[in-house]
């Protein structure tokens, strides 16, 4: 196998010089991190050049930072070079407040539904993909569920006992581990508009026990 | 009488010769929930769009708020059919993460175990492909052989569909001697029960026709499409990640990658079948190399990391040393180093990636699941152009579309 | 590990007394040449034994469906040989498998299509209440959306679950009155979920 990390790096540096940062090599596997408006001529680059020839766009997606101030969305690529089979990871961090990142579907076309898909979780704008919208989600969501702030849960549920999942006043469930956000004062209650369950979201939980069976044949079996 | 005009047409809809048909996303023969808007004009397709996310239930949130080991619940139910894989495969990447080494006894057993979720994956994939092409009789005779796997399933972990089978580490049980005479038996009968499958099909007349030629993709465009697995191999790319980035030891078996060449539905019968005479090949390798093995080293069933393995409940209840591990693990007081791990399995359907990041909390920082179909699956609008529209749905069954897998 | 019928290698010869199963005969008067009973209890007999299940499989638990239809565990046993994939021609929906909000809107659709008498099956942990997924994605429960005759627990239910289930639904139908439809309990029912 001739092509190594360090043949990688080099050849790299060499193009695009100190624009490309964080060179790191965990379990082995090449990382780095590129300025956004250079994600495009960086992936361009490992696509076409003779030896690096990183033709296969293995994943695609995106982290959420909260902490870091205006480098909050981290949009991650995972490379392969089949041929040399090695791979490559690298990184570009734009801030959330315009999240604008090149499309990458022009070189791959895996990289279309990849993209729909970051952006329907974390809000990514790729600029100059031909269909950017919602994919898993319904159209009608208004916030990107998979950022830290947003609940797991449903907030509309209510046939559950709040205090009992730690979102009530039971003081004893205050601290559930840093992973559990607090809820955000001006996040939507209610996940989408024009979902089942919200508007008909049943509210009497005594007449619904028979559902279905109306009370006749429930209990003879 | 005046020709007044009683029925309103929608501007344009004299010239328009295209139809529009809706498939899905309950449509019986679309095998999981999705939606398929074909363009058709009489009965070839000028366009398809797709619509997925019918089944979209937040595993990567959810996998936010788990623990590791809680996490291989959601595993099983990515790719159902073959969901020891997908438990292997994350507990290889909490392994790599953690450091843990596996002695080579659990990494044949997994290797049995992957193999054996192969069979039964490619099983239903092939046999539905059969079914679509109007030849019921294969589904119905070979279900009855994947009941045989899923025994062993049984026998191993308590459990036939979703296993949650093996721990970080290892297994929770050893195989238990039911389980190698089920082997045994898996072993001696299925390889008759294939080949009468291949004879049903491989050279049947009306089967050949209906799938020769059918959603056809050249290899560059497949790569292109980020294809794995058993769909690329029929276009011609030889890429396995068992054998590029070998994970559990399989670097010490002896096997052969089936290619097809066109990469049409009939090359993805062929391949899936070829890939299934390969895995019983592996399986028995794997079987004479534990049977080989001797003394203390024969009787493993994973690595001696009791500060990650969860130790059996009998110990937990009568030994002290179980217990604070037990305690340890369960309430996350065990170190989980910081860092970026990507980890891939050859699933049934491809390269099945766990990129997970530890900010060394105990549960994953951020945890994403490359999800083979949900990417090839773009590319369907592409096989299926010009297609007739018979050729819409074997199409999509000879692409092993997993919906769960699909929508995480 | 054995069991009773699993390779049909030494046949045994077709005995009528002990090897067919007979339905048993509803409560009645009879005498030479005529029988007379309830029509509830004939129609009952009757539409219990000819289920045609419609198979709304999404998800893990549509491929236990799977196992269960096939020739291993055989639900044509149960008198539902046929699979309906038309809700048109259905009488029981068999929703398997976690429904997304997405899908929710289908779910009920597809009730809706269905022709009265109808009946609901939710098979599995989602179907029945979410499941694992509480999330923001998965609708807590079909009972949100259509109403539900029988709940089958299991993530995903053996294939001897879902048979069980099924016989619960054939007690259900053969136990209804021809009336119920149309009683105001019921109307009620579906007005609760908006159906008119």
């Amino acid at each position: 196998m001739a092509l190594t990390n360090e043949t990688i790096k080099d050849r790299l540096i060499t193009k695009f010089g100190e624009q490309l940062s964080h060179f790191e090599e965990p379990y082995g596997f090449l990382t780095f991190e590129a300025p956004k408006d250079l994600n495009l001529k960086v992936m361009q680059f490992l696509f076409d050049d003779e030896e690096l020839r990183f033709q296969f766009l293995t994943d695609l997606t995106a982290v959420h930072y909260p902490d870091q101030r205006g480098r909050e969305l981290a949009v991650v690529y995972h490379l392969h070079n089949l041929t040399d089979n090695i791979r490559l990871r690298f990184k570009v961090f734009t801030s959330i407040e315009k999240p604008d990142v090149y499309t990458a579907t022009q070189l791959y076309s895996s990289a279309n539904w990849m993209e729909r898909e970051t952006f329907d979780f974390f809000g990514v704008n790729f600029v100059g993909h031909p269909n950017l919208k919602r994919i898993l989600n319904v159209d009608e969501m208004e916030y990107f569920p998979m950022r830290k702030e947003f609940p797991l849960e449903d907030q509309t549920r209510i046939d559950k006992d709040d205090a009992m999942f730690g979102r009530g006043p039971l003081p004893a469930a205050a601290n559930r581990g840093a992973v559990e956000t607090p809820r955000h004062a001006e996040e939507p209650l209610v996940p989408a508009s024009g979902t089942p369950g919200g508007g008909q979201q049943k509210q009497d939980w005594k007449t619904d026990t028979t559902a279905g069976t109306d009370g006749t044949t429930a209990d003879k079996n | 009488m005046s020709t007044e005009q009683h029925i309103k047409l929608p501007e344009g809809s004299i010239e328009k010769t295209t139809t529009t048909l809706n498939l899905g996303p309950t449509h019986p023969a679309t095998h999981g929930v999705f939606q398929n808007i074909l363009e058709l004009d009489g009965e070839r397709i000028v366009s398809a769009e797709q619509t997925v996310g019918y089944i979209h239930r937040a595993f990567e949130k959810l996998a936010e708020r788990r623990p590791l080991y809680q996490i291989t619940t959601l595993t099983d139910r990515l790719n159902y059919c073959s969901s020891p894989i997908n438990n292997m495969g994350w507990h290889l990447t909490c392994e790599k993460l953690l450091g843990v080494k596996t002695p080579k006894r659990v990494d044949y057993l997994r290797v049995i175990i992957m193999e054996l979720s192969r069979i039964s994956d490619h099983l239903i994939c092939n046999s539905v492909v059969g079914v679509d092409s109007g030849a019921f009789t294969g589904f119905l005779y070979v279900m009855q052989y994947r009941e045989l796997i899923y025994e062993i399933y049984e026998e191993v972990c308590g459990s036939r569909l979703t296993t949650n089978m093996g721990r970080i580490g290892g297994f929770e049980r050893n195989f238990t001697q039911a389980a190698w005479e089920k082997l045994d038996r898996f072993m001696a009968e299925y390889p008759a029960v294939l080949k009468e499958f291949e004879h049903l099909f491989t050279r049947n007349r009306i089967f050949m026709e209906r799938t020769i030629g059918a959603g056809p993709i050249s290899a560059e465009r497949a790569l292109n499409y980020g294809f794995t697995g058993p769909n690329l191999r029929a276009a011609g790319a030889d890429y396995d990640v068992r054998v590029h980035t070998p994970y559990s030891s399989y670097e010490d078996f002896e096997f052969d990658i089936p290619v097809g060449k066109t990469g049409d539905c009939y090359d993805r019968f062929l391949v899936r079948n070829g890939e299934m005479w390969q895995s019983m090949r592996i399986i028995e390798q794997a079987y004479r190399k534990i049977q080989d093995m001797k003394g203390a080293e024969a009787d493993v069933y994973h690595a001696d990391v009791p500060e990650y393995y969860l130790p059996a409940k009998e110990d937990v209840y009568t030994k002290m040393e179980a217990l604070i591990w037990h305690f340890k693990i369960i309430m996350g007081e065990t170190e989980i180093p910081p860092g970026e791990v990507y980890c891939s399995v050859e699933g049934g359907n491809g390269e099945v990636g766990y990129y997970l990041i530890s900010d060394g909390g105990r549960t994953p920082y951020r945890l994403h699941f490359r999800r083979p179909c949900f990417i090839y699956y773009q590319a369907y609008s592409e096989l299926t152009q010009g297609a007739m529209l018979s050729d819409a749905i074997i199409v999509m069954s000879s692409l092993n579309l997993i919906a769960g897998e699909m929508d995480a | 590990m054995a069991r009773p019928v699993r390779f049909n290698i030494h046949p045994i010869q077709a005995d009528v007394k002990d090897n067919i199963s007979l339905a048993n005969m509803p409560e009645g008067f009879g005498g030479d040449g005529f029988f007379t009973t309830k029509l509830s209890d004939v129609v009952g007999l009757a539409r219990k034994n000819s289920l045609w299940p419609m198979p709304f499989a999404t998800s893990c638990c549509g491929i236990e469906f799977m196992a269960t239809m096939a020739s291993h565990y055989d639900l044509a046993r149960f008198g539902a040989e046929r699979l309906g994939f038309s809700p048109r021609q259905c009488d029981l929906l068999m929703v398997m498998g976690t429904i997304a909000k997405k899908m929710g809107p289908i779910v009920k659709q597809v009730y809706l299509q269905m022709a009265e008498p109808r009946w609901v099956m939710a098979v599995g942990a989602c179907a029945s209440s979410g499941g694992i997924f509480d999330t923001y994605s998965v609708l807590q429960g079909i009972d949100q959306v259509v109403p539900v005759d029988v709940y089958v627990p299991g993530c995903p239910p053996r294939p001897e679950a879902i048979l069980d289930g099924f016989m619960r639904i054939q007690d259900l139908v053969g136990q209804e009155s021809i009336r119920r439809r149309n009683g105001d309990q019921y109307k009620g029912l579906l007005q609760s979920y908006g159906i008119q």
